[in-house]
């Protein structure tokens, strides 16, 4: 028999009081008791009155669930401090339920080397959630020479992507599939995943939308779909050829996604993300020639749309990323075709896949938490059950809660959601990380 | 007298425009062709009104073009022309509008090289914006001469068929010229090579031909875009020679169109490419006459955007 939370007592300790809690397990009602970073106690009285902590958080009408991650955020920092710091995109992962990210290694300087590996470590000491950085496949993302990736891979590194541009040269590519397939041992057991933002930059060049009806009645120059397309599935073969493991990020193409699908059934070994606004948006939204709407890849069609949540839906799409990618207002007042590309998507991302998404929550808690965190190899302390003894990674999310999105109320320096104004169910009232709440009743703590 | 229409701010597309409006525009050009006709070519219906050229992109015909019409329509003019190679790409876009509007000006007329400018400029600013040509998007005003022209050689252009022929898919003139020549009723056929033809013509109120020949005798107006002398490096045609031998209105075709055939083109010329020197100096071209209508089309344009909703003869009777 569990013992009852008002049992155990402790210096520094919270009860999560009211809750269903949901992880891989499935769901169940219980008061959640975690301490000294860990998970103490889950009870499933209905009666939990007599829970005692030093404080208690109130978890009445939400599910408790393991913490998001976020395969996919720019955190800017080093290098654009006036569009986002780790401090600020953190306390942005918190509010939104995230307590570990992945940040992309497209940062001035690039990581792709030990120091800045270390930098951005360094940076993220004391942050509202755990950052993980990716580091660059190739020096300076040039698609060119390998970075040190075993030298990075020490330092904890476990995934690799050149994202902002995908590796065009198929030989380079290959050699760093191959080269990757080596590194577990480095990695503490984790498996070593390389990532790859798929634009085959012939196809693209010149392109700043979705090419077809709209970028040909706006003017605007195109980014066909195929773009995409060929490079998902040159790095299918390339993953067939050399047995390596291989992320797609930001899938979103009605093609990209039948062909992991037919990749998964053949065996291979790929996973693939989609962003929120893969499936919440179209290129119909650029019809104002509004650069919040501007973004790499593209918002694409509504039949890609509909591809993208059929695959979030059959499993052929892994997780739910974000691709959150701040930009200063002076940035995106540039016109369309010079403005840099990216939107928020940190605080957004929980409630638009509870409001769009027609799946259970399980199923997309699964999708940003349990799931991303075994892409990353981050599942020691990541997407975890909740359960004694498990690192007290969480967040309290209230199903029911209708808001209203604010670029304005968000952590970010930058404003650039492009949902602003839009009516959103579900929200993050609860966030802990190493059983301390970073945020309470939506306010973040640090 | 505002005449029933509605009051309309800026001019971004001739989408901005309903068939009303675009009849409004057609007969205050007749007018105001009138006064540029007249010794002293000048009417004082926008006196006291500023309007601001801002060119990111060069341009000399159509920016003298709007210059004269503000001058006969007696606004100030402030130019703000800037040389792509001054402009700081860093520079934020609003910023340079916000302080330009802050100097107390009526309307901004507005070229880019990046299609949506004059709307994000629009939507940051409250006095009227025109599109002098934005990108690869729209160039309203020209297609309002082209209209304007058509109409005094054909009449009625209702049932009209216009062929525009080339370069469509850079083409700002030919997404405007689309829209206002349907709008009037007639009925257009983009004639070039697939890989100058926009990507996807859906919504497009369009037929296609890839073959000039085949549609030269049953056209009213033969439309020749400029060609871009960069698109043969792009790779979009073999070379200008192959271009000009599938699409260039040589002598043999131009004798090949109907009588009263008009032959257009936007300016300026590359002679040899889409058009052969020897066929510009025919009756039917009326390259001149689109250039000398721009003046009175434009003077439309800013009249009816910035004229209080008066009418060109309340205007000329406070003159007097």
């Amino acid at each position: 028999m569990t013992p009852r939370l008002a049992a155990v007592p402790r210096s520094g300790s919270v009860a999560i009081r009211g809750g269903t809690v949901v992880d891989s397990n499935g769901s169940r009602r219980a008061d959640v008791l975690v301490g000294d970073g860990r998970i103490i106690a889950v009870d499933a009285a209905d009666d939990a009155s007599d829970v005692t902590a030093d404080r208690v958080l109130d978890a009445s009408g939400c599910l408790v669930a393991p913490g998001l991650v976020d395969l996919h955020v720019h955190l800017r920092q080093p290098g654009r401090e006036d569009a986002e710091t780790i401090e600020t995109g953190a306390r942005g992962a918190a509010l939104g339920g995230f307590t570990a990210v992945v940040a992309m290694p497209n940062t001035t300087p690039t990581i792709d080397c030990a120091a800045v590996v270390r930098e951005v470590q360094d940076l993220s000491d004391g942050a509202c959630c755990d950052v993980y950085p990716s580091a660059a496949i190739t020096l300076g993302r040039r698609g060119e020479e390998l970075a040190p990736m075993a030298e990075m891979a020490r330092l904890g590194v476990r995934m690799f992507t050149d994202d902002g541009a995908g590796v065009q040269s198929s030989r380079v590519m290959r050699r760093a599939l191959e080269y990757a397939s080596g590194l577990d041992h480095l990695a503490g057991g984790a498996a070593v995943v390389l990532a790859q933002h798929c634009e085959v930059e012939e196809l693209s060049e010149g392109g700043c939308m979705h090419e077809g009806e709209w970028s040909s009645r706006l003017g605007l120059g195109g980014q066909p779909a195929e773009a995409e397309e060929l490079m998902v599935m040159r790095d299918i073969a390339l993953a067939r050829l050399t047995g390596s493991r291989v992320h797609f990020q930001h899938l979103s193409t009605a093609g990209s996604v039948a062909m992991v699908r037919a990749a998964k059934q053949a065996g291979l070994p790929v996973t693939a993300e989609a962003t929120t606004h893969h499936f919440t948006l179209t290129d119909s939204c650029c019809a104002d020639y509004d650069t919040v709407f501007k973004v790499h890849p593209p918002l694409r069609t509504e039949a890609d749309v509909a591809a993208i949540r059929a695959g979030l839906s059959d499993g052929t799409i892994d997780a739910i990323a974000t691709d959150h990618a701040p930009h200063t207002s002076a940035d995106k007042e540039k016109p369309f075709d010079s403005a840099p590309p990216g939107m928020l998507g940190l605080e957004t991302a929980l409630a638009l896949a509870l409001t769009e998404l027609d799946l259970p929550a399980e199923q997309i808690l699964a999708l940003m938490s349990w799931r991303p965190a075994a892409i990353a190899g981050i599942d020691d302390r990541h997407g975890r059950p909740v359960a004694p003894g498990e690192p007290a990674n969480l967040c309290v999310i209230d199903p029911a809660a209708e808001w209203t999105v604010s670029g304005e109320d968000m952590a970010s320096p930058s404003r650039n959601t492009p949902y602003e104004g839009r009516r959103l169910k579900g929200r993050v009232r609860h966030t802990l990380l190493d059983a301390a709440p970073v945020v309470i009743d939506g306010e973040a703590q640090r | 007298m505002n005449g029933g229409h509605k009051p309309r701010r800026h001019l971004l597309s001739i989408t901005d425009l309903d068939a009303a409006d675009i009849e409004r525009i057609c007969n205050l050009t007749e007018s105001f062709a009138e006064v540029s006709r007249r010794r002293i070519p000048r009417v004082p219906a926008l006196r006291g009104k500023t309007v601001v050229w801002l060119f990111y992109e060069d341009s000399t015909r159509t920016r003298l073009s709007f210059e004269a019409a503000a001058k006969q329509l007696s606004a100030d003019t402030v130019n703000f022309s800037v040389g792509s190679s001054s402009v700081n790409k860093g520079e934020s876009l609003r910023d340079t509008v916000e302080t330009i509007e802050a100097m107390g000006i009526d309307a901004i007329v507005v070229r880019h090289s990046c299609a949506g400018v004059p709307h994000r400029v629009a939507d940051w600013i409250d006095a009227s914006v025109i599109n002098a040509g934005d990108g690869c998007h729209e160039h309203p005003t020209q297609a309002l001469l082209d209209l304007y022209t058509a109409r005094a050689r054909l009449g009625d252009l209702h049932g009209a068929r216009v062929a525009i022929v080339g370069d469509v898919a850079h083409s700002r003139v030919a997404r405007s010229d689309v829209l206002a020549f349907t709008a009037m009723g007639a009925e257009v056929t983009l004639v070039g090579p697939r890989p100058l033809l926009p990507a996807s013509l859906e919504g497009w109120p369009v037929t296609v031909s890839h073959d000039l020949d085949s549609v030269l005798g049953e056209i009213d107006v033969c439309y020749l875009l400029r060609m871009q002398l960069e698109r043969e490096a792009g790779g979009h045609v073999p070379s200008l020679r192959e271009f000009r031998a599938e699409y260039g209105l040589d002598a043999a075709r131009a004798d090949r169109l109907r009588d009263g055939a008009l032959i257009m083109h936007p300016g300026p010329i590359n002679r040899g490419v889409e058009i052969d020197g020897d066929v510009v100096e025919r009756p039917n071209v009326v390259i001149t006459e689109q250039v000398a209508n721009g003046v009175a089309v434009r003077m439309a344009v800013l009249f009816l955007l910035l004229g209080s909703g008066m009418d060109l003869t309340e205007s000329e009777k406070m003159a007097a």
